[in-house]
């Protein structure tokens, strides 16, 4: 398995974990379940989540293909430099937020998920994978081959009105209705 | 609207029947719990979550029991075979089996997650009743089973535990757990960008399929849904007796409720399907270890791969796939690629770019064979059915093929040839149109030569009018535009080399399906696709569009290779 960048199916672990946690938060809460405070930290925390993750990172080789609408929120994780970036970092903090979840029912599943996207982002760090945003492209020429679809707005250059118009001698037949320049 | 019909008729139906088989059993469940007087207790500790949660559980049933048919590809090759006197729209929708697969997998994701919300409520629920927080029935009803002689209703027995204790220490709990996750690596290692691109962790990932069974069958063995027996629901009058929880046992009306778990039944939906996965799996282990003989190796331009083999008792059919397993690769990867050869021919061949790690490796080891190694093994399973069987069916084909997707068409053309040679009487076909969309010019050229020789052949028959072909340069620049306009004159293309020229850019398929129908006003045309979705969609909308409902008139079918 050399070619794959294994922060890719992190992210992919990351986001559904974010979801999961999120969920068994809202369980946790809506149920008004004995241990709800962890509850109510997992519903904080896979947002959280859900927030950072969205964002798909480009890839180093081959086509990044973004998720709807994440340009947003790239500008937002952009915007943290470093600590999103590297992925010893992201591995770390993933650790930590499952920590909590642990304590009750509800968020146990997402507390393991994000332990275990948390390790694939280890492996990912280890691998050297760096987060790199995806930025928004270059408008890309136009493609040869499209028929124009708008009529020209400029007459097509003509000596002036004077010298177009026909003398009367030269004309091979002669106009029923006189002409005059505003003539079509 | 009748366009429509024609081309997805018979998809939309079997989708229908699918929903409405789930959609029933979810209501006759949910119904069975929610109404069942043997639940009544039950329900009273449990509220709706009772049957919230095992209205879900018999839906999956039902989808884990479905999930593993549609990709026992030797058995659904078997059904395909012996559909051969059906029409050609039923063997269509054995085509769509990994999409159904996915459909099925979506609805048990789903299921899942109603289920465990709903059995997190009822676990909660559960705990709270044993330490009596709510009213004396749920206390009393969760009491029982503390005395002998008693069976329990509630399962939590300690009256000191949390349901996290409770989930794993339970059968269930822990099954479901163990489960839940491998689901859902299952899940995230399948969406659509991982598996295009790092096939190896899609699929390896996916064998979590194997825990994820063994766990379903062993989830309900601690029978901890509880319901009334039927003997003590006839000594115990639930509607006088509810009313006076603290009585049981002292008044002859109200003795004691007697409970039991219900027997855990979904080995009887999925035992079958397993077994059926089994088989399919030993039968591809089989064949995999029968002697491959590989008759020749070439490295064409742009990195293609050709194998060339021979294995004995292997017969195969126009535009089929097998699945090739290299050991010294890796054991367990098999792979799938379209035969470019004909039938006729006394081998058979793939033709293999280079686009992931098991490609690269395996022309890197052909490579050093060449300067004097040893040839990898390689194993082969299948021959595995495909769309472009039917080609022949068609009185005429519309053949599209992009890129490295045409090799399914190379072996439909070489068949051709060979069939022209024999004045083969089972060509139904009397017309075909081919279409070639690549972006560079490199990949031409072992195809070329394919072409070359059907020209001279069909020249020689003067049976030009057969084949039509048109060739499509997608990825032109001006340096080309210039190279072909200085060349114009010349007879033949100055790309391939082949008499027909070669087109630039896109082709206009609004165009080329009116001409079709103009030259064909009443026969049925059969559009084979093997190439991206984007493209699909609009020749699919192209073959409603011009389809005619009148079987008479001219109808164009739509039948898509999926890898």
């Amino acid at each position: 398995m050399g070619q794959i960048e294994w922060a890719m199916w992190a992210n992919e672990q990351a986001l559904a974990a974010g979801l999961i946690l999120l969920t068994g938060g809202v369980v946790g809460v809506a149920g008004q379940f004995k241990d709800w405070q962890f509850a109510a930290y997992g519903v904080a925390a896979g947002v959280f989540i859900c927030l950072l993750e969205y964002p798909r990172g480009k890839r180093k080789k081959g086509t990044s293909i973004e998720r709807t609408g994440q340009r947003y929120l790239t500008v937002c994780v952009k915007a943290f430099g470093p600590l999103t970036r590297n992925y010893y970092v992201r591995a770390g903090l993933h650790a930590v937020l499952s920590v909590p979840g642990g304590f009750m029912l509800p968020t146990v599943l997402g507390c393991v998920c994000v332990a275990i996207a948390s390790l694939i982002y280890l492996l990912a760090a280890i691998r050297g994978e760096q987060w790199e945003p995806i930025m928004p492209r270059v408008e890309s020429k136009e493609r040869p081959g499209q028929s124009m679809k708008e009529p020209p707005t400029n007459p097509p250059p003509r000596p002036p009105a004077e010298l177009r118009r026909k003398r009367q001698e030269d004309a091979a037949y002669v106009n029923p209705i006189p002409i005059s320049v505003n003539s079509v | 609207m009748g366009n429509w019909v024609v081309n997805h008729g018979l998809s939309a139906l079997i989708l229908v029947v699918w929903m409405g088989i789930n959609i029933f059993i979810f209501v006759y469940f949910y119904l069975f719990y929610d109404l069942g007087p043997q639940f009544f207790y039950t329900r009273h500790l449990l509220g709706p979550a009772l049957a919230w949660a095992r209205a879900p559980a018999a839906v999956l049933n039902f989808n884990c029991l479905l999930i593993l048919l549609p990709v026992c590809r030797n058995l659904l090759s078997f059904i395909r075979g012996s559909c051969a006197c059906f029409r050609r729209s039923m063997r269509k929708q054995l085509d769509k089996n990994l999409s159904f697969h996915k459909l099925v997998a979506y609805m048990i994701g789903l299921m899942t997650a109603v289920h465990t919300i709903a059995h997190l409520l009822n676990l909660e629920w559960l705990n709270n009743s044993r330490q009596g927080d709510y009213d004396t029935l749920s206390t009393e009803l969760s009491e029982i089973g503390d005395h002998s002689n008693e069976t329990f209703l509630n399962p939590i027995r300690s009256p000191s535990t949390t349901p996290s204790y409770v989930a794993f220490t339970t059968i269930a709990g822990i099954t479901g757990v163990i489960i839940t996750l491998s689901l859902i690596l299952i899940i995230t290692s399948s969406m659509e960008v991982i598996r295009r691109s790092y096939y190896e962790v899609f699929w390896y990932t996916h064998h979590l399929f194997i825990i994820f069974f063994a766990g379903l069958v062993f989830h309900g063995a601690g029978r901890i849904v509880r319901s009334q027996t039927k003997d003590s629901m006839y000594e115990h009058n639930v509607a006088y007796c509810k009313d006076r929880p603290l009585d049981w046992g002292k008044i002859p009306e109200c003795p004691m409720p007697q409970f039991a778990g219900g027997a855990p039944g979904t080995w009887m939906w999925v035992l079958g399907p397993m077994v059926l996965y089994v088989f399919e799996r030993i039968l591809r282990l089989y064949r995999s270890l029968q002697k491959v003989i590989l008759r020749k190796t070439v490295i064409h331009p742009s990195n293609v791969l050709e194998l060339q083999m021979q294995k004995k008792n292997f017969s195969m059919e126009v535009g089929q796939y097998v699945f090739l397993n290299c050991p010294s690769i890796s054991q367990l990867e098999w792979h799938p690629f379209t035969m470019t050869s004909a039938p006729e021919e006394d081998f058979f061949s793939v033709h293999i770019r280079s686009m992931g790690d098991w490609t690269r490796d395996l022309i890197s080891k052909v490579n050093e064979a060449e300067k004097g190694g040893f040839l990898p093994r390689i194993a082969v399973d299948g021959p595995f059915g495909t769309a472009s069987e039917d080609v022949f069916d068609y009185e005429v084909s519309m053949l599209v093929g992009c890129g490295i997707g045409v090799t399914p068409f190379a072996s439909i053309l070489k068949s051709i040839w060979y069939k022209f040679k024999e004045s083969n009487q089972k060509l139904r076909t009397k017309k075909i149109y081919f279409y070639w969309l690549c972006r560079e010019t490199h990949a031409f050229e072992w195809f070329a030569d394919l072409l070359h020789s059907l020209e001279g052949e069909m020249e020689e028959r003067g049976m030009l009018n057969f084949l039509s072909y048109k060739l499509f340069l997608t990825g032109w620049d001006h340096s080309h535009a210039a190279h072909v306009m200085v060349h114009f004159d010349k007879d033949t293309d100055v790309v391939t080399g082949l008499k027909q020229k070669t087109h630039y850019g896109r082709p206009n398929w609004e165009k080329e399906f009116e001409d079709i129908r103009n030259a064909h006003p009443t026969s049925t045309v059969g559009v084979f696709l093997c190439g991206p979705l984007a493209l699909g969609k609009t020749l699919e909308s192209c073959c409603a569009r011009y389809s005619d409902v009148d079987p008479r008139k001219a109808r164009f079918y739509f039948n898509k290779e999926n890898f």
